[in-house]
């Protein structure tokens, strides 16, 4: 039958220019009805979607050209046939229309924004921004001329969506401090009124940010014992015995043979990186990395070479090629190869595709870092991240690293793998010989969260709230999905992307929201594709199906006003009473 | 067309090329001849366009040749293998800390050994302003800066550094290593030139690492040296006016070495930046909070204003006792950071309940505010004592509370050998009851690797008592190694 072969191929993912992909679950009569579903969607938004499918009366469904839709899906059947692919997200192609008004936007915003300069220049308008003292006049700039450009037009323009302040704990609800700008977003005063919104803005990932219960209990009573600072490195008079303990906790939890612990995430990866590789070696990143990888890759001194974002057909490629031709100019071979990839990417919401990774490391011998900042405690059935949701020994990956910031609601960072890594890492971690290490308060938050996600607190807290996260990623997934929101990102990533195409929607989208009391976080260029502004939502266990709603009403509401609901992507079955009955908040 | 001038022209001028006769001779040119041309034309533009041809012609390598390479490959190892005898590496564990003692290892001392000059940490407000605000925070803040990781706490806590220190705009990191490495990058681009001093601490280098400028080190302290560099630029620039007027120059110093002990002559270098339109970034890490009249750092030491120091960084690990750091500036300057500072822009921020703590120490120092020039006057007569020893050698400002204590006959030992010494030092004084430790550095990864010391910071919480009694243990201890070595 043509509509199995069609879903069959559209379930995996497409070509590298990224087209639509179906993630339907179910089976016969249901598919049929997506499918007829998705016609409607197609015919009403016409051509500016990809591959758009159309139903017939009989229920049989035939792909039908709309733009290259029928390439399209040869070109997919016959990916499907080269590489078997995990179940990945879907991912859009830009509509061509959004690109144009984007583009048109961003072309506005810099014509303006180039005026608006001349005049500042020439002092026939006052610039509202700071400007150096006058005792520097004849020192070079210590900014370029049109350096600050983007950040001066057109980030200032957004600039209230970001650093918004909040009073409290970044729960499930959050208080956000208003702020009104008398001279567009120039300076801020506060205007003491406090809004109460949902957080879909947190990295809060298992709930544990929170301010009372026997964890909070518990980093009290170690503040008034340890205090709150350390003032010396682990190599001299900083290693406490809580952190210590912390190590032994998180090896367990981790599976591996050792780990490390550090107090920041973001220095983890950056001062830990050049003690693993050095001149002579090469590292592929994959081009979303974070910027803490990148500086870490930096400092390193190693040579680089980038693969597009989690395609494996891709990353082999790069690999045969550098393995083949060594290093650039002696033509020496590599001293060793290391791939730095994330578990989930904070901004795609993608999930790294890890068995094929290991498959191709098993090939090509080269050494896999795995960043879980986002995943570590968000995913798998226990909660121990990426490794955990694909079934994967944690022994297949040589470097295992994950912040405390996110799940467990706290902060710093990890490295666990071999007893010989860790020990390695013991002996030239910039981090170890001259970071200071973690307050004992900040190390206990994490050792009683880790225990309650083990189960080892005598409670079923940590399991209850994995499963309500995931739950939660499931239902707000789907309903965002119904609503014709454009959703990217793997299906079980608590991280929902939600693109809005240009920055002036993602602004509109997110300040109505707020009034409406909802805070999401919006991201723009450059931490995204200059095309591809966007809303992101992080879940959390502690939101609350009511709480979901009441965010989506908000969403779908301001959603109509800013013309975001024009997905041509369909959708899988609404979710049945029995599925939403399945779990209720514990 | 107009046959009269034509024929009148020529004789009155030298022949000019006119389009009518040259479009006539194209016309009646044969056609294999323009062809020809036509041909000759499009072959020499082929040549200027092609690139020239590299005499190693280009290796293509097919997929069996590849598949082979890959085979032949062997990486090294990841980390090097273990040995079978190996010990895994151990530091000292600490169980309870704060005040003026320090339990290391199952063993009590007086500490002189962790940076917590002011004793802030081990003070109950610090602890009670903490506890305080994780009821209302919780611990951390599930986020950036930029998404809702901004705390009131924070804000203020900027508000209230930056007036402390008599700038306009405050930024607050959560770890003090990456305030310094994230503030240098932040301005200092591919091309600018950094002036540094060779002494500096390796967050500090590696900020410099991570802005690919290009670095000059002067001599530690050296001013002459330093004025050499500028002197050399000054010729350079005359050469290239225009590329000179592009480059930024920064001179990067910390107020008190934490390699050395040294204060920095803060004073000369602001004249240099006058004089030679270098700006000056500070890192005050070790200097804040205990050099100056009442703690200022050391723009306050020498008595300059501070508004002439562009931008001053510093860390809270240490007189303020908790985790994180903060830049402090003018806004035009500090508020570039809120982009550019990688280690602010994509960090979590810092748990809101250090942040408080660090708000109560700065209350503890506003409200006293003679504890830095107790601290200075207990440096002084620490360094006189330690001065005693005479198999060793102090370094360090007498002033400042770190001291180097370096061994004075070397000999011919090895560094290995030197650092058994002083770790036997460090073992029996902790017997003593003196919590000291050696200055740890990673050999091979420091631009200048420090010579050998056990590092001494001197810090206010002990007692005249607890102080007099572990200096004796240092002369005594320190003697009888070195004696039986020498």
């Amino acid at each position: 039958m043509r509509t199995v072969n069609v879903n069959m191929a559209l379930r995996t993912r497409a070509g590298k220019s990224g087209t639509v992909i179906l993630q339907v679950p179910g089976k016969g009569v249901t598919e049929t009805k997506q499918v007829l579903y998705a016609g409607k969607n197609g015919v009403r938004n016409g051509a500016v979607n990809g591959a758009v499918l159309n139903g017939t009366a009989n229920g049989h469904c035939t792909p039908v050209c709309n733009g290259h839709a029928v390439e399209q899906l040869d070109e997919i059947k016959h990916e499907k046939e080269t590489k078997p692919l995990s179940e990945q997200g879907p991912h859009e192609k830009v509509p061509i229309l959004k690109v144009i008004i984007t583009i048109f936007n961003y072309l506005i915003l810099t014509v303006c924004g180039y005026v608006k300069e001349y005049l500042w220049k020439f002092h026939i308008l006052k610039s509202p921004g700071a400007c150096e003292s006058r005792k520097l006049k004849d020192f070079v700039p210590l900014f370029q001329d049109f350096d600050s450009f983007y950040i001066r037009n057109i980030y200032r323009k957004l600039k209230d969506l970001f650093e918004q302040p909040i009073c409290g704990v970044p729960g499930a609800q959050m208080d956000v401090m208003e702020r009104l700008s008398p001279d567009w977003n120039w300076t801020y005063i506060l205007t003491g009124r406090v809004l109460k919104t949902i957080n879909l803005g947190s990295y809060n990932y298992l709930g544990f940010a929170e301010t009372s219960g026997p964890r909070h209990d518990m980093v009290e009573k170690v503040t008034t014992f340890y205090g709150n600072g350390v003032c010396s490195s682990r190599q001299e008079l900083g290693n406490t015995d809580k952190s210590e303990e912390l190590e032994r906790l998180t090896a367990r939890f981790l599976g591996t043979e050792d780990a490390m612990t550090f107090s920041m995430g973001f220095a983890t990866n950056a001062l830990n990186i050049p003690a693993l590789v050095t001149e002579g070696c090469l590292v592929i990143s994959d081009k979303l990395n974070h910027s803490s990888l990148v500086l870490g890759i930096r400092l390193s001194g190693a040579s680089v070479k980038v693969f597009e974002h989690n395609d494996t057909v891709d990353l082999e490629r790069v690999l045969r090629d550098a393995i083949s031709s060594g290093q650039p100019r002696t033509h020496k071979p590599w001293k060793k190869i290391l791939i730095v990839v994330e578990g989930i990417y904070s901004m795609e919401g993608s999930i790294v595709r890890l068995p094929e990774m290991i498959a191709l490391k098993k090939k090509y011998k080269f050494y896999l870092y795995l960043d879980e900042a986002h995943s570590i405690g968000a995913l798998g059935p226990r909660g121990r991240g990426v490794l955990d949701f694909y079934g994967i020994d944690p022994k297949e990956v040589d470097i295992l690293m994950g912040t405390f910031t996110k799940s467990f609601g706290a902060c710093g960072g990890y490295i666990g793998g071999s007893r010989a890594l860790v020990d390695h890492i013991r002996r030239h971690s910039h981090s170890v010989a001259y970071g200071t290490s973690c307050p004992a308060p900040i190390v206990q938050q994490v050792i009683s969260t880790m225990t309650a996600i083990m189960g080892e607190d005598g409670t079923n807290t940590g399991q209850n709230r994995i499963k309500q996260l995931a739950w939660n990623t499931r239902y707000m997934r789907q309903r965002l999905r119904e609503m014709r929101f454009t959703v990217i990102g793997h299906d079980q990533s608590p991280v929902i992307p939600v693109l809005m195409y240009m920055p002036t929607s993602v602004g509109a989208f997110s300040r109505l929201c707020r009034e409406r009391g909802l805070s999401t976080v919006s991201v723009g260029f450059p931490a995204t594709n200059l095309l591809e502004a966007r809303i992101r939502i992080c879940l959390s266990a502690a939101h609350t199906k009511e709480m979901l709603d009441k965010a989506l009403e908000i969403m779908s509401e301001v959603g109509d006003l800013v013309r975001a609901k024009e997905a041509g992507m369909p959708c899988s079955p609404p979710l049945t009473e029995e599925e939403l009955q399945e779990l209720v908040w514990c | 067309m107009n046959d009269n001038m034509e024929s009148v022209l020529p004789l009155l001028t030298p022949e000019p090329w006119s389009f009518g006769e040259l479009f006539e001779a194209f016309r009646q040119a044969p056609m294999y001849h323009l062809i020809f041309e036509g041909l000759l034309i499009i072959f020499i533009i082929r040549l200027l366009l092609s690139k020239s041809y590299s005499i190693q012609s280009k290796m293509v390598l097919t997929e069996k040749e590849k598949d082979q390479l890959i085979e032949e490959w062997t990486p090294e190892p990841l980390v090097p293998k273990l040995p079978d005898d190996y010990e895994p590496i151990k530091y000292r564990t600490v169980t309870q800390q704060g005040g003026s003692m320090l339990t290391v290892d199952g063993k009590q001392g007086i500490n002189l050994g962790t940076f917590n000059f002011l004793g802030m940490l081990g003070r109950k407000e610090t602890a009670d302003a903490a506890v305080k605000s994780l009821k209302k925070y919780g611990v951390g803040t599930c986020g950036p800066r930029g998404f809702y990781g901004t705390m009131d706490v924070h804000l203020d806590f900027e508000e209230r550094i930056a007036k402390f220190f008599g700038m306009e705009m405050g930024i607050l990191y959560s770890y003090g290593f990456s305030t310094v490495a994230s503030c240098i990058p932040a301005y200092s681009k591919r091309g600018d030139i950094i002036f540094c001093d060779e002494g500096v601490c390796f967050a500090v280098q590696m900020g410099l690492l991570a802005s690919r400028s290009q670095i000059k080190f002067f001599k530690h302290n050296d001013m002459e040296d330093l004025e050499r560099l500028l002197e050399e630029q000054v010729i350079e620039d005359k050469k290239n006016p225009k590329k000179a007027k592009k480059t930024r120059k920064f001179m990067v110093v910390e107020g008190l070495y934490t390699n050395t002990g040294q204060i920095t002559p803060i004073n000369k270098l602001v004249e240099f930046k006058y004089k030679y339109k270098v700006r000056i970034f500070l890192d005050e890490s070790m200097s804040f909070g205990v050099l100056g009249k009442t703690g200022h750092g050391v723009t306050e030491h020498f008595g300059i204003d501070v508004t002439d120091i562009d931008l001053i960084s510093a860390c809270m690990e240490n007189s303020l006792g908790t985790l994180g750091g903060f830049c402090v500036g003018s806004k035009y300057v500090v508020d570039h950071q809120r982009l550019s500072g990688l280690g602010y822009c994509f960090s979590a921020s810092l748990p809101p309940m250090l942040a408080s703590a660090a708000m109560a120490a700065l209350d503890i120092m506003e409200d006293d505010p003679t504890m830095a020039s107790r601290l200075q006057a207990r440096s002084e007569h620490v360094h006189e004592e330690l001065a005693k020893i005479a198999e060793m050698k102090v370094a360090g400002d007498p002033v400042a509370p770190i001291k180097h204590l370096y061994v004075r006959e070397t000999g011919d030992k090895t560094r290995q050998e030197i650092m058994k010494l002083l770790e036997l030092i460090v073992n029996m004084a902790m017997d003593e009851g003196v919590v000291l430790t050696t200055a740890c550095y990673l050999e091979e990864e420091e631009a200048f690797l420090p010579p050998p010391s056990i590092r001494v910071a001197v810090n206010i919480a002990p007692t005249e008592d607890q102080l007099a009694m572990s200096l004796q243990v240092i002369q005594k201890v320190a003697s009888e190694v070195l004696q039986n070595e020498v």
